[in-house]
């Protein structure tokens, strides 16, 4: 039955769990901490590397091959530069909570 | 890899970057929750370099990315952290169009079929526009935000009419594509250029205060590209981190708008400083105020038993933080209760104010919410303002004020409010705030930055 059904379906389906567990997950979000979750999800959206990493590794290279190679590289500064910036954030609030704790 | 290990190690991946978000309920678990993302990264990329070929150049970009990436991550000053973020957004953007592109010009290197099925190009349509849209908007916004650009609102007659008759045009040739034969680049590339005019067009009408709801939405935006993507490739971890990200965006979108008490839709169509504008323009009547030196407000507040102070747009530009943060010592040093009330819209972006202050190393004990301590602005002998304006306004609270059912820190309940500002200009909304011609008010005129540093001085 399962081979029945159109990949979009399956595709669909995970989008809308996908969803729903995005919005009870983010609803738990401290205010604090908004900027650093912009910045994180800034850099997981860089997921879109995986698609840029396809479009840059067929073996004989024509234009698509270097398009994907610039948005590789495009996708690599939002993946680093995403999760470093959000470190960098997250550690001004944990030096303050052990102050806090003295 | 065999295809179900691939899949199998996505499923792994799409778990930490939940794990990721689930991390940020608190600032003690944020940083583990972080670290799982990276994690999920980690896992990703190299799973995915297994089905690649050109492994050289492949990591060879990577490294270039990276190391722009890592650099601009470790100089970016945490007052441009809007800016930042509104950067990083058209990345993503620029990104699904070219991955888009790619996918059409050779569909076999993305396991699609040689004549994309209509499916895949309704989706790599939807993928395209979306990122395209993103682009644009997110260069706008960051313009706007760097300062680069005007922030106030650019608004023409037959604005929306424009936005809308292009966007039918789009979706006009959008299903010229859709339904051609082969593949139709004339189709795909003018419905791409029409996206980005769009996205440019839709975020040159929105002011600057209003950043907070653009730069979420936009956010939203970027995550939905990235999951058009997935669709279009058959991805299912692209799809379920670029819901996460969509998700999360609107629901910051949604939380802004909500502490604006502004309907999505208005703050979308623009347009709101100019219109307030002309109606207080129409007040012409001078009203009285008392302003006073920055040493009178630091003998006020040094003989306080409580101080509330309360961050705005103004403390970010000033770059006053650290300063803050000192003024803060001493007045805890002589036994004066100190804290720090943050509106939601406070600064450019969705928590900007909590991490200038806790850049300052304010302690986050001291950092309070709206709901957590407008019941006790009554209790408070002294609040200070520091470049705040309309969420401090009572006008909030009279009915037929532009401003009115707008959430609003209740600093006009306070014994003594003192407002550090450049001049009695209006704020975003253009209204007046009758909180600084209050008796009980003293308006101290000047560079956040500097008038803070005399308040420590004078302490």
């Amino acid at each position: 039955m399962i081979g029945d059904i159109d990949p979009t379906i399956i595709n669909l389906t995970v989008f809308v769990l996908a969803v729903f567990v995005g919005y009870h997950v983010v609803w738990n979000v401290t205010p604090a901490l908004h900027t650093p979750l912009m910045s994180v999800t800034n850099a997981i959206s860089g997921i879109i590397l995986v698609g840029a990493m396809l479009a840059a590794g067929p073996a004989e290279t024509d234009w698509g091959v270097w398009l994907g190679a610039v948005a590789v590289t495009i996708a690599a500064i939002n993946v680093f530069g995403g999760f470093l910036v959000t470190q960098r954030m997250l550690e001004m609030f944990k030096k303050k909570e052990k102050k806090g704790s003295e | 890899m065999s295809a179900n290990l691939v899949a199998l190690a996505y499923l792994v991946a799409s778990v930490f970057f939940i794990l990721a978000l689930k991390g940020l309920s608190s600032p003690v678990t944020a940083r583990r929750g972080n670290v799982f993302g990276i994690l999920g990264m980690i896992i990703a990329v190299t799973t995915t370099l297994t089905l690649t070929e050109n492994w050289m150049l492949i990591l060879g970009c990577i490294a270039v990315g990276g190391t722009i990436g890592a650099i601009v991550a470790k100089r970016v000053q945490m007052t441009a952290m809007p800016e930042l973020v509104a950067f990083m957004h058209s990345l993503v953007g620029l990104a699904a169009v070219f991955i888009a592109v790619a996918a059409i010009n050779n569909p076999v290197s993305f396991g699609l079929p040689a004549e994309l099925p209509m499916g895949s190009k309704l989706e790599l349509f939807l993928g395209t526009f979306i990122g395209a849209m993103t682009w644009s908007g997110s260069v706008i916004a960051f313009l706007k935000l760097s300062g680069r650009m005007s922030g106030a609102p650019v608004v023409f007659s037959g604005q929306h009419m424009l936005n809308l008759a292009l966007a039918i045009v789009m979706i006009g040739f959008g299903l010229w594509f859709f339904f051609s034969e082969t593949t139709n680049w004339t189709a795909f590339i003018v419905m791409t250029a029409i996206a980005f005019l769009l996205g440019f067009l839709i975020i040159i009408p929105i002011g600057g205060a209003d950043m907070p709801v653009v730069i979420s939405m936009l956010n939203s935006y970027s995550g939905w590209a990235a999951a058009g993507i997935g669709f279009s490739l058959g991805n299912p971890m692209l799809i379920i981190a670029g819901s996460l990200v969509g998700s999360s965006g609107a629901i910051l979108s949604y939380i802004m708008c909500k502490a604006m008490n502004r309907p999505f839709l208005s703050v979308i169509l623009g347009g709101f400083g100019s219109e307030g504008a002309d109606v207080s323009a129409g007040d012409g009547e001078q009203k009285t105020y008392r302003s006073g030196s920055a040493d009178d407000a630091a003998f006020i507040m040094g003989n306080a038993d409580s101080v509330v102070i309360v961050p705005g747009y103004g403390l970010a530009v000033a770059r006053a933080q650290h300063a803050v943060k000192e003024l803060a010592d001493e007045l805890l040093e002589k036994g004066v209760n100190v804290r720090f009330a943050i509106h939601p819209v406070a600064g450019r972006m969705p928590g900007h104010m909590n991490v200038l202050l806790a850049e300052a190393e304010i302690d986050y004990e001291y950092v309070l919410e709206m709901d957590e301590i407008n019941s006790d602005f009554s209790n408070t002998d002294v609040v200070l303002v520091l470049g705040a304006n309309d969420v401090v306004n009572p006008a909030a609270n009279i009915p037929g004020s532009p401003i009115y059912g707008m959430p609003i820190l209740d600093a006009h309940k306070a014994r003594t409010v003192m407002v550090v500002k450049r001049s009695m200009a209006a704020g975003y909304a253009g209204l007046d705030n009758d909180l600084f011609y209050m008796d009980k008010t003293m308006m101290v005129f000047g560079d956040a930055k500097k008038i803070v540093e005399s308040m420590v001085k004078a302490l």
